[in-house]
């Protein structure tokens, strides 16, 4: 790839090529590409202290920034139509919806679903008394 | 397309400016290329679906049984991990880059990124082999079949696993396949049957690429653990050396008494010279007492109905990305077709747009895979 006379093209591609291609600059892909490789780096690297619950947060963090560059970047979403960001992140509301609600269930009835070693007296008749 | 350029000819459409890649329906290539890439996200739309009914059974089983996450995810290599997740960056790229060409009329670039794409998917997955296939050899399996790993701390497996050979069958059978028609098809002459087969024996070689790097990461992890095991009290009997094994066992047995349950187990399974990653730590946490008071014991983290479930929710999720990965290939294949017959210009290169959608979408699950499985301290 002749990467002079490409890049020359993408500056003035929109006009040239009948307007509705937006070709990424790649100046953008390599930046996007080494920026997705040091947050990955930078999540390995937090892995390795003890961080308790925060670790979860800090790496699920890393990991939504490191989707939002492949989103709107290699996936063009920062040129594309709304309705297709819409149409896409409505997607993610759902999943929240799904999974927070189910969490909320699960955690408020922790002790009937946690395993437990019950005592043999602890009778059987004690599980149907219990809400589904 | 052909047809339909033939269709336009028959009834004299051709004189509207209408392009043989422009389906009689659509108004314009722009409008064409809208309705695609729309169909294309509600398509991605499904697919974060399907995946978050995964990331929910690991939410709420993590939730309620952190303490097995921990224990089952030191099992996991993070450097091969970590490894798998820059090649599927690096896919990315070639395919971000690859729209960038078909969208610039690049034919020869729109070839290279294709088929540096396919050959990265290639890498992971043949990196991805090599981790299953060591799993499945110490016995870290789905709930049905788990292993618990104490009774399993010697047994391991020396040098390519069998399991190993036999998935690699047909990526093999793939590497004679496209060498015997890439040959043809250079003695032939045939240079767009070189371009297609030439691609593909590179992404059936690069297979036995993640396989190497596979072997070598996981050999590295293995030695490293050798070496620190050679510092640590309680394992530092079960020395790397075969032959001496019976005697070290004697000794092991009467120098410490916390760990003669173990020494009979690894007595009697003891095969072979290195002990694998996640064995020694096990060991070790058999060893000594729970750290802290109410603690789950290790006995019920460590059997089918603790870490097994992990094990099930791990191949569920990395085996079905996988699978997606499989899928994107054969796409990947299609577009290198028509790619290397210059099916692609300014106007119409929706369908490399779209599988790049695709493509980011399985790369996009992977960047939460890494860090949810493999780095769980």
């Amino acid at each position: 790839m002749s990467d002079h006379a490409t890049t020359a093209d993408a500056a003035h591609g929109h006009d040239e090529h009948h307007g509705f291609a937006h070709p990424m600059p790649v100046w953008q892909l390599l930046a996007v590409f080494f920026a997705l490789v040091a947050l990955t780096g930078l999540t390995v690297y937090q892995a390795t202290f003890e961080l308790g619950s925060m670790e979860l947060v800090l790496s699920l963090l890393i990991a939504t920034i490191k989707a939002t560059l492949v989103i709107l970047f290699f996936m063009h979403m920062i040129h594309d139509k709304p309705l297709n960001a819409i149409v896409f992140i409505s997607s993610f509301v759902f999943v929240a919806l799904f999974i927070g609600f189910t969490l909320m269930d699960a955690l408020s009835n922790k002790e009937i679903m946690e395993f437990k070693e019950v005592p043999p007296a602890a009778p059987i008749a004690a599980a149907p008394a219990e809400p589904h | 397309m052909s047809h339909d350029s033939a269709h336009d000819d028959a009834h004299g459409h051709g004189e509207h400016d209408h392009p043989p890649f422009l389906a009689h329906h659509f108004d314009d290539p722009e409008q064409q290329y809208d309705a695609g890439k729309f169909g294309m996200w509600m398509f991605l739309v499904t697919e974060v679906l399907f995946f978050s009914g995964m990331f929910c059974a690991y939410a709420l089983y993590r939730s309620l049984h952190p303490e097995v996450w921990t224990f089952a995810s030191q099992f996991l290599n993070e450097n091969l991990g970590a490894f798998n997740t820059v090649v599927l960056l690096f896919s990315s790229l070639t395919m971000a880059w690859g729209v960038r060409c078909a969208q610039l009329n690049q034919r020869n670039g729109l070839v290279l990124c294709l088929t540096l794409t396919l050959a990265c998917a290639s890498i992971f997955l043949g990196v991805k082999a090599v981790e299953y296939t060591h799993k499945w050899d110490i016995g870290l399996l789905p709930a049905g079949s788990y292993v618990p790993q104490f009774i399993m701390a010697n047994q391991h497996h020396e040098g390519i696993s069998p399991w190993l050979i036999k998935l690699s069958i047909v990526p093999a059978l793939c590497v004679v396949g496209f060498a015997g028609w890439y040959g043809w098809a250079v003695a032939q002459k045939r240079k767009q049957a070189a371009e297609i087969a030439g691609p593909l024996l590179i992404t059936a070689l690069a297979y036995f690429l993640g396989v190497g790097v596979g072997i070598l990461f996981q050999n590295a992890e293995q030695a490293a653990h050798a070496k620190e095991k050679h510092g640590t009290e309680h394992v530092s009997h079960e020395a790397t050396e075969e032959g001496s094994e019976h005697a070290e066992h004697a000794e092991q047995d009467s120098g410490s008494p916390g760990e003669t349950g173990h020494g009979e187990t690894s007595g009697e399974l003891a095969e072979g010279e290195t002990v694998g990653h996640g064995e020694v730590e096990t060991v070790q946490l058999v060893s000594s007492p729970p750290l802290k008071p109410g603690a789950t014991p290790l006995t019920k983290i460590d059997q089918p109905g603790g870490a097994g479930l992990f094990f099930s929710i791990y191949y569920c999720m990395t085996g079905v990305h996988a699978l997606h990965i499989l899928g994107g290939m054969v796409v990947l294949t299609w577009l290198l077709v028509r790619a290397v017959k210059g099916h692609f210009n300014e106007q119409y290169f929706g369908p490399v747009d779209y599988v790049g959608l695709y493509w980011h979408l399985v790369d996009l699950i992977w960047i939460y895979l890494f860090p949810l499985l493999y780095l769980i301290t």
